[in-house]
Parts: structure tokens; C-alpha cells; sequence
């Protein structure tokens, strides 16, 4: 009987070579400009074969939902942050100079005169980049945002330990 | 002059876009072929080569050309992968 020594070294290194570099984004953020940068750096990391996976918590649940989705939570609380938390990518605030408003429908104004992207279409070719996309239970509940509110395409529900175990060998872990 | 087997016009488009439409052209051409990027993006000229040591690809060349009404961009990358 013969056997085939294989060098381990080898191995290992070709094992690292052929892995992709791993990034975590944490987007808990559902400003229009918050959920822009996420976007930017998770299309660009998968247009670089990096392998991505993007965690959205709290107010970043927003950029997830169906337009105009409200709660779907009996009780009177999480009622109300479904009423003032409308959801929907095409619907977020911008972080700073909001004017109620006004802000956001003049950054959409630059945004489209200068061929940049929205936000709904930065997470439409991050999905078909192939980034993974996870929304948190725990706030889910919190907001009051049941399953089917939330868009098509979303890989998983998933909580904390989820998170952990990929940030854990992620090259570029990021809190947005 | 870097001879291209096909041409991508990104002007117009800032980052991510133009890496991103490179990552998807390239998946269209052979095994050695070489693509050329248009960009006025001067973001180009770190993020090409950026790009290239990544994904595996050749980083060719890249030249510059004054144009009207900002300069352009021309990257080369050969399919290596």
C-alpha cells in the first residue's frame, strides 16, 4: 500500500491564499447618508471578492422594510414607532440638514444629477454581489417589525452570537 | 497607446460604480483579454490597481488625457483569472 506525504505548510498557505478577505458591516443607522457609506463599502468589497455579510440593528431595520410598512405589534408602543417609523429605502432622513425634509429630496437632487446611485439601487447590486444581509431579531422585536414587512432577499434572522462568529475573522468590521 | 480588445465607458460615474462595472465587464471577456476603463473618476488610479491586486488581473497600464470638461482616466486590465 502506498501513501502520499502532503506537506502541511503547503496546504495551509494555499488554503489562505484562495480565502477571501471577510467583512462585517454593522449598519444600526437609517440615515440616507449612513445607509449609503454601508452600501458603498459593501459594493466595493464584493466588486473586490471580498466576502461580505452587512447586520442591521435598530434603525437600520428601516432601510430593510417594504415601503411604507408600518408595525404590525399589538401593543400601543411599538404601534407608535411603526407610525413615525415608516419604512423603506427610498424614505430615510438625512443624518444632518433633515429640514423636515427637504434635506434628503435635495440630496436625492445631487445624488441623481450626478449619476450616484440611490439607496434602494446601492442595496440592489449589493444583493447581486452576493452580500449576505442579516437582520437582528432582538431589535426586530423591539420596533416591532414582523417578518414579512421586511424586503425580499434577506439572508437571515440572526442574533448577537451570529454576528460575533463572523466579525470574529473579519478583516474590516465596521459600526455604521 | 495600450491595445484593448474592449472598451468600458464608466465617465460620468463616481466610486463604486466604476469598479463595480469592471467587475462585471471582465467577467464577460476571455482569458487574456484586455479591457479598457474610461473614468474621470480620479479615484481610478489607487482603486485600479487596488482592484487588480485583489481580484487577481493584470493591471496593465493606466493613461491620462486632457479632455473637455475634466481629465480622463484610461485603465488596462488583462483578464488573468
Amino acid at each position: 500500500m502506498s501513501m502520499t506525504q502532503v506537506e502541511p505548510a503547503t496546504t495551509l498557505a494555499q488554503l489562505q491564499e484562495t480565502k477571501p478577505d471577510k467583512v462585517t458591516i454593522v449598519l444600526l443607522s437609517g440615515d440616507m447618508d449612513k445607509a449609503m457609506a454601508a452600501f458603498i463599502i459593501a459594493t466595493g468589497a464584493a466588486a473586490m471578492g471580498m466576502q461580505v455579510t452587512m447586520f442591521f440593528t435598530f434603525w437600520g431595520l428601516n432601510v430593510i422594510r417594504k415601503e411604507g410598512a408600518t408595525s404590525s405589534a399589538k401593543d400601543f408602543l411599538r404601534k407608535a414607532f411603526g407610525w413615525l417609523n415608516k419604512g423603506g429605502a427610498k424614505n430615510l432622513p438625512l443624518s444632518r440638514f433633515h429640514f423636515g425634509g427637504l434635506g434628503s429630496i435635495m440630496m436625492k437632487k445631487v445624488m441623481k444629477d450626478n449619476r450616484m446611485p440611490s439607496v434602494p439601487e446601492l442595496l440592489e447590486t449589493a444583493q447581486d454581489l452576493g452580500v449576505k444581509m442579516i437582520a437582528c431579531t432582538t431589535t426586530l422585536g423591539l420596533l416591532g417589525i414582523s417578518k414579512d414587512t421586511l424586503i425580499e432577499g434577506i439572508d437571515e434572522l440572526a442574533g448577537v452570537s451570529t454576528y460575533l462568529v463572523e466579525a470574529k475573522d473579519g478583516a474590516v468590521n465596521l459600526f455604521i | 497607446m495600450i491595445e484593448s480588445d474592449t472598451t468600458l465607458d464608466t465617465l460620468g460615474y463616481f466610486c463604486p460604480m466604476p469598479i463595480i462595472m469592471t467587475s462585471k465587464k471582465i467577467k464577460q471577456l476571455s482569458m487574456g483579454q484586455v479591457l479598457e476603463v474610461l473614468s474621470d473618476d480620479e479615484g481610478i488610479k489607487k482603486d485600479m490597481p487596488a482592484w487588480c491586486q485583489t481580484t487577481g488581473h493584470e493591471m496593465v497600464g493606466l493613461e491620462e488625457e486632457e479632455a473637455d470638461p475634466k481629465m480622463v482616466y484610461k485603465a488596462y486590465v488583462r483578464k488573468s483569472k
